[in-house]
């Protein structure tokens, strides 16, 4: 640890006098840039190289390479008994996951998209979530179900929900959302190893991005740990949370606040359940204001729980109402002009800031 | 009758005497006799895609005392659990298995405790079956800490990892494909053993079961559903639930067999074919043809639905523990008396059970927030009033 510190601090001394980077490569504290999929993809890997038990398993993830390309290269690595293409039958095989589960092995069930999760609901509450809980600890289930969640492009109604509110209101369940490629990478092995079910909340706009990653993040035994959020950015004046493609969005609104004299802390929340309830309180305490935000409908979704806890948690330090930007409380509509009013943009989030901070107000006042 | 088993007595101790009577001060060794007997079951089976197995089962003396002790101590634990609920010791859901036994033992007796069972939630003698103790059973029942669930289960959710019962599941169907996901595990081990996924003629319309299916011969998974066919799905009788209610022929391209499931020896003998075609052509079906005489949980009287005369009738003509006795007794392996004495014995352990079950305490407040997680990360969980009841999960 202290070996990465000296590296880090040696790198950035030197990145003063050689700026390019090609030169500083045998330098292992160069930041490398990586793609969510690449992330995605060396994790899986790795963690499929390091325990035998570990398998994945879900429609095209073998020949096809993944209809995302997120296991590239997995099936002809680790052969079809550890890399099964499944029928369409998502009911059928994320129960045959859980079940090899509760026999000891490791599944990593791929879902095309988590809307198709829905067929399968049943076996990941009732036969995932409650069941170490319903055996008293005899029946732990150590699954992973994993895929793109959330509105893609264009893709309409069917294929567009974001189920984090829905999942994360489960005891039982473990449910996480990486934004960057560390989170990726970080996330995704420490879904592998947990011994409970984790529902892997990936975002498919996602997955070309590029990240810098330190060579800690890219050490096959780098992990990060569930249920601690990340303040991507430190700010005074207000707290915004996100989490997956949001994160993106909410830093974008901080250096556009940045212009007016406002500085927002961002939070990238990584885990929605167990939600890292300290981070944002303590976040809340020092801003004393809070917006949250995410891309799913708004009613019941990850800002309400948000919003309550910091009501129940740090009411006195509150400075003005919690504000929530959520995708709109409609199905996802196909017109690209539609579509951009149904999920939050830089500017939903500008505006909620400005209204928290007192430097607007809102339209319906206004009238 | 006497004659076939003078025949294989060959190698018996000095105590033999024929004809034998109760009066004869000494006793024949019987528990431990394992001298082989072949048995005829009474019912051909019928197959589907495969040739069915022989009528003729061997069996021994321990193993014909062993299923009658072992029905026996069932039936009285499913009566005794009867009146426990009634005098609303055991809360929620009661789904008895009472004349249904012989499929418990019946599979038992073909394979190891290394196979493995998965069932719904009429599996409270699956459990005794996979080695659960009384005690357990009861104390789960009535909500104790003694319960192999410790309480925070109930009725339907009972487990033993140890001995390869993976439950115990209240929705409908979804044991099936949890089942061939044990059977996929046992095959990815390498562990040459099989799994028994059992299921109601009420699931078995349901669609996870043919995805599961489907996927488990694409496989070759070592996956054996075993339909326990009793006729009614809660109050709906299989005439009027499925097109084809022939369950040994729905698996299609996948095998059927189709047993006398009150016949513990017809199920045993299917029981061990189907697990030597499971290891190596992959999935099977077997339908058992049995019957429960009770409702389908304790809130069904089970008579609107059917006559008491077909209840009764079932009694009088295919009684598992009925037909077990017949067998020990024309065989001569027991006498009637003994076989009652048996009956006692299991009557006075099933009440002394319940006398210590009922000394049981309830679990703790704080197990309301015990085993949430196999690993809690020291994350914070609420009670109903969050101010007041927080804790932290181990």
């Amino acid at each position: 640890m202290l070996g990465v510190v000296r590296k880090k601090m040696l790198g950035q001394s030197l990145l003063k006098i050689r700026p390019a980077v090609s030169m500083l490569r045998s330098y292992s504290s160069a930041a490398k840039q990586m793609t969510v999929r690449d992330a995605l993809n060396s994790a899986l890997d790795e963690e499929m190289s390091a325990d035998q038990k570990v398998f994945l398993m879900g429609e095209e993830v073998g020949e096809y390479q993944g209809a995302y390309k997120i296991s590239k290269g997995l099936l002809e690595k680790y052969g079809p008994e550890r890399v099964l293409d499944t029928p369409i039958t998502e009911a059928g095989f994320a129960g045959i996951a859980v079940g090899a589960a509760y026999h000891g092995l490791k599944p990593v069930v791929e879902f095309m998209t988590f809307n198709f999760s829905m067929q399968a609901i049943d076996h990941i509450i009732n036969s995932a979530a409650k069941s170490n809980y319903m055996s008293a600890g005899q029946m732990s289930v150590p699954i992973v179900f994993r895929g793109p969640n959330g509105a893609a492009a264009g893709v309409g109604a069917q294929h567009s929900q974001c189920y984090a509110a829905w999942y994360a209101s489960c005891p039982g369940l473990k449910v996480l959302t990486p934004y960057s490629s560390e989170d990726a990478r970080g996330l995704l092995k420490a879904a592998i190893r947990d011994p409970d079910p984790v529902v892997f909340l990936e975002n498919e706009l996602l997955y070309g991005e590029s990240f810098s990653v330190s060579d800690e993040v890219l050490d096959s035994s780098f992990c990060l740990p569930i249920g601690k959020a990340k303040i991507e950015r430190v700010g005074r004046d207000v707290t915004i949370t996100a989490f997956s493609k949001m994160v993106g969005h909410a830093l974008k609104a901080a250096e556009i606040l940045e212009k007016d004299g406002i500085d927002a802390e961002v939070i990238n929340l990584r885990s929605i359940r167990p939600l890292d309830r300290s981070t944002i309180n303590a976040s809340v305490r020092k801003t004393n204001r809070l917006i949250t935000v995410e891309e799913g409908f708004p009613q019941h979704g990850v800002g309400a729980e948000i919003c309550a806890s910091v009501v129940e948690e740090s009411f006195a330090y509150l400075d003005a109402p919690v504000e929530r930007i959520a995708g709109a409380d409609v199905p996802m509509p196909y017109a690209a002009n539609l579509e951009r009013l149904a999920v939050p943009q830089v500017e939903d989030i500008v505006r909620a800031v400005k209204r928290a901070c007192y430097r607007s107000v809102p339209l319906a006042a206004a009238a | 009758m006497a004659l076939s088993y003078l025949r294989s007595s060959s190698s018996r101790s000095v105590n033999l005497l024929k004809p034998l009577s109760s009066s004869l001060p000494l006793r024949r060794p019987i528990s431990t006799d394992t001298t082989p007997i072949t048995v005829e079951t009474s019912v051909p089976f019928t197959s589907h895609q495969c040739d069915a197995p022989s009528c003729s089962v061997e069996t021994n003396p321990k193993e014909l005392l062993t299923f009658f002790r072992d029905m026996a101590l069932m039936r009285r634990m499913e009566i005794a659990a009867d009146s426990l609920y009634k005098a609303k010791l055991i809360r929620g859901f009661c789904h008895l298995y009472d004349g249904q036994e012989a499929v418990a033992v019946g599979m038992e007796a073909a394979i190891t405790k290394k196979d493995c069972i998965i069932t719904a939630y009429r599996d409270h003698c699956t459990f005794i079956g996979r080695g659960g103790t009384l005690l357990e059973v009861f104390a789960e029942l009535m909500g104790r800490q003694a319960g192999c669930s410790k309480g925070k289960g109930g009725s339907m959710h009972f487990y033993k990892k140890d001995s390869n019962f993976y439950g115990g599941h209240g929705i409908v169907g979804a044991q099936v494909p949890l089942g061939c996901g044990l059977a996929f595990a046992q095959k990815y081990s390498k562990d040459e053993t099989v799994t028994f996924a059992l299921y109601g003629d009420g699931a078995a319309n349901q669609g996870q079961l043919f995805e599961a299916l489907n996927i488990s011969a694409l496989w070759d998974l070592p996956a054996i559903l075993v339909c326990e066919n009793n006729h009614y799905g809660m109050g709906t009788a299989e005439w009027r639930a499925a097109k084809s209610p022939a369950y040994y022929k729905r698996g299609d391209y996948v095998p059927g067999l189709k047993v006398d499931g009150m016949d513990a020896l017809a199920v045993k003998q299917a029981c061990k074919f189907a697990k030597e075609h499971a290891l190596k052509n992959g999935p099977i079906i077997l339908e058992m043809d049995t019957y429960r005489y009770h409702g389908h949980s304790m809130s069904d009287p089970g008579s609107t639905y059917r006559t008491r005369d077909e209840i009764s009738g079932v009694r009088q003509e295919r009684d598992p523990i009925e037909r077990i006795r017949k067998l020990i007794l024309s065989h001569d392996l027991a006498t009637e008396k003994e076989l009652k004495d048996i009956e006692k014995e299991v009557r006075k352990e099933v009440d002394d059970t319940i006398t210590q079950a009922k000394e049981s305490p309830m679990p703790e407040p704080s197990e309301l927030f015990t085993n949430v997680y196999a690993k809690g990360l020291g994350v914070e969980s609420f009670g109903a009033d969050r101010k007041e009841v927080r804790a932290t999960l181990p």
